[in-house]
């Protein structure tokens, strides 16, 4: 229960759904105090109090559960070192697989629990023989891009009760109930990061050394500050002196991280057709294909058509379409339809 | 709470006492505030001297001694800093504060005073700590009983070091008041700091004795009500319910003692059975508070456990935001950071019976077992 709404209302559904429910906050930094974040969403000691709150008035008993190491460990250092290495990871993901339906579900299992429930928008849909991951029936709220990386163990110990419900429809019912949260705001920001200044935070870590920004053939256009305040496929704040020959815009096509070096190029050269993706997870079974379905990039990304296929312990997704902005250290979550299928993290594109 | 729940945290607050309640009840439709000058307000004062009274002999100090305060620890911080002001104006610069205080004391390390060590028992080292005061010393402050493990600590040596140069000593009796002898007169102290809801009294009210020739300074503005010291309108009716949960402690005090030991030697024979190791044994200790460390566990999973079966203990030290920080204080006695992680604390009272000790002794070894299976590192 992050203090948000839509754990409250999942752990409404549960007790109503007859279940023996304990709230569980996690906390995730040693200092309570970094994460402050007003009404901005998690972590924050208001948001353990608003949680607790909420399980007060659902009559269910309420704990805070110290992840703060595992989380620095597993997550925050990861998003750093992904960074350092030139990659763009998406830590949300990064943290339901290795905390929230691991660490939590582990520790939640030993103390005699049998599933850990949360507020994600997705399904699970148990199909007789296997738990499938299906997306939300709300668009919007969708939120099986960041789940994608659930295994069919994980999933069988995972409940989701907002699955189909919009999130209007969500509100209503934590006002509905006498839930302080009904109205609380959305939110959207790395947790660590509550100021959203993501460029600052890595600085912080990463420092602020001048690098040259140069064209694929390597000539200097100019300088930065820092490798990590970009990502593939950016076009703002590149600040080049030298216009492009054509007059287009550039974009950012590499990162080079060993020597501190930005590539840009046109939109053209950033289009591709072919990712290759590293430690796939599937939510049921591997699948080797190829197999026709479609490849999700980013976390409120259109999913688009693709032929996929495993090939030598990699997943290969070979887009209808180019697409633009595709980094490595994202996430490629497949699906066929609405079902999640499996998700690899993006080692290469071309 | 239903009446099949076991509350072993009275260490952190006990129930109230019927005499208290009544007391709030019957005191709180006194209209007038004590300082006003017509007949309400004169009513109103009456009540509240009569509770200063009642209190100033259940902890055996003359009625001009107690300010009532907000809690212990707002008492704790008028000692402390309050009277480190005022003795730094008398040209006195250091403090000294036991390693194992409250917060409410501990705190003042961050304003500069220095800590006096425990030895691996939990008392305060006498000698290395006696060896510290000089002239220079203004307040040294060392609790009665610590709040975690219940070390009845050795007051009279600092205290006497304290006085002979002139350096007023404070005891946090906030453990003491009810649960061991306590008089701040025979104890020779120059303040002493008392709470009402550790004896069944409300929570919002507490006490500093203050001897009449120690002038702590103010640490807050306002009417100065409290002997110059505290601010703030009497409080007619909690002064009053705390003065009644505390004579009746006191007046218990003998023969709940023996009783108390009988239930804590039965916990302590529980939890050694269960492989805990009893940190609170080999000093002397009130017989209100077993603090136990089981190896191979994570206290916040057996605190959870006992929990979902209805037993309420306590991890003891402070959380933050809900999470467990290490205890400052078994770090202090040399405990390693994971001992203190393991480490419980049941504490006793006056509602306290045999039955809840059956209880824990019904769910006390699963619920080890489970902590120990469920934790990763063991």
């Amino acid at each position: 229960m992050s203090g948000g709404v839509d754990s409250a209302v999942a752990a409404a559904r549960m007790v109503a759904q007859g279940h023996e429910v304990t709230g569980v906050h996690l906390a995730l930094s040693k200092n309570p105090q970094s994460y402050r974040t007003g009404a901005r969403g998690c972590c924050s000691i208001e948001d353990s109090h608003d949680a607790r709150r909420a399980a007060d008035v659902l009559d269910i008993p309420f704990y805070v559960w110290d992840f703060a190491e595992e989380f620095q460990e597993q997550v925050v250092d990861d998003f750093v070192a992904e960074y350092r290495a030139g990659r763009t990871p998406n830590p949300c993901l990064r943290c339901n697989e290795k905390i929230k339906f691991a660490a939590v579900l582990d520790r939640g299992i030993a103390l005699g629990f049998d599933a850990v429930a949360t507020g994600h928008y997705a399904r699970v849909v148990d199909n007789g023989s296997e738990v499938e991951l299906h997306r939300a029936v709300d668009p919007d709220k969708d939120q099986s891009y960041v789940l994608g990386v659930l295994n069919q163990t994980q999933l069988r110990h995972s409940l989701f009760p907002l699955a189909d419900t919009p999130k209007t429809q969500v509100r209503e019912e934590a006002a509905r109930l006498g839930l302080s949260v009904a109205k609380k705001p959305d939110s959207h920001d790395i947790c660590f990061i509550p100021d959203g200044d993501t460029q600052g935070f890595l600085s912080r870590y990463l420092g602020t050394d001048e690098g040259d920004i140069v064209d694929a053939d390597g000539v200097k256009l100019g300088i930065h500050h820092g490798s990590h305040n970009f990502t593939v496929g950016q076009r703002k704040g590149l600040d080049l002196k030298i216009p492009a020959p054509d007059g287009n815009p550039r974009y950012v096509l590499k990162i080079e991280p060993v020597n501190n070096t930005v590539v840009v190029g046109s939109r053209e050269q950033l289009a591709v057709s072919i990712l290759r993706g590293i430690r796939p997870t599937w939510t049921q079974h591997p699948v080797e294909g190829p197999w026709r379905g479609q490849a999700q990039y980013r976390a409120h990304g259109t999913p688009v058509d693709a032929t996929i296929s495993l090939q030598a312990g990699e997943l290969v997704v070979e887009l209808d379409e180019p697409a633009t902005g595709i980094a490595p250290g994202q996430s490629v979550v497949v699906f066929d339809g609405d079902r999640v299928v499996g998700s690899a993290t993006l080692a290469e594109s071309h | 709470m239903s009446a099949a729940n076991t509350y072993l945290d009275h260490a952190a607050t006990s129930p109230m006492r019927q005499v208290a309640i009544e007391a709030l009840n019957r005191h709180l439709s006194i209209v007038g505030n004590p300082s006003a000058l017509h007949v309400a307000g004169q009513r109103a004062r009456r009540a509240l001297e009569e509770a200063r009274e009642q209190l100033a002999a259940a902890v055996g100090a003359h009625p001009t001694e107690v300010v009532f305060t907000s809690g212990g620890s707002e008492a704790d911080s008028i000692a402390v800093v309050g009277g480190m002001r005022a003795q730094e104006a008398a040209g006195r610069s250091r403090c000294l504060v036991s390693a194992i205080e409250h917060p409410a004391v501990l705190g003042m390390t961050e304003r500069g005073a220095e800590t006096l060590p425990v030895t691996h028992d939990g008392a305060v080292d006498v000698e290395r700590a006696v060896a510290l005061v000089d002239g220079d010393v203004g307040v040294v402050s060392v609790m009665a009983v610590n709040n975690e493990t219940g070390i009845v600590q050795p007051l009279e040596p600092i205290r006497r070091a304290a006085r002979a140069v002139g350096a007023w000593f404070h005891t946090d009796a906030v453990q003491a008041l009810g649960h061991v002898p306590l008089s701040f007169r025979d104890g020779g102290f120059d303040l002493m700091s008392v709470s009402a809801h550790k004896v069944g009294g409300p929570v919002g009210v507490g006490a500093l004795a203050v001897r009449r020739s120690v002038r702590p300074g103010a640490i807050g503005l306002g009417g100065g009500q409290e002997r110059e010291v505290r601010s703030g309108t009497g409080m007619v009716a909690l002064a009053a319910s705390f003065a009644a949960a505390a004579e009746q402690a006191v007046a218990e005090l003998e023969a709940e003692t023996l009783r108390l030991r009988g239930l804590q030697q039965r916990v302590v024979d529980l939890v050694s059975g269960c492989g805990g190791a009893v940190n609170t044994i080999r000093a002397e200790h009130a017989p209100h508070i077993v603090n136990v460390t089981f190896p191979g566990l994570r206290a916040d999973d057996l605190l959870f456990l006992l929990d979902q079966r209805g037993v309420y203990a306590s991890v003891g030290s402070a959380c933050r935001a809900g999470v467990h920080q290490p205890s400052e204080v078994l770090l202090a006695m040399g405990r390693s950071a994971d001992e203190a992680a393991a480490t419980l604390r049941f504490s006793l009272g006056h509602t306290s019976t045999g039955a809840d000790v059956d209880r824990l002794a019904e769910v006390l070894p699963g619920s080890v077992a489970r902590a120990r299976a469920a934790n990763p590192s063991a």
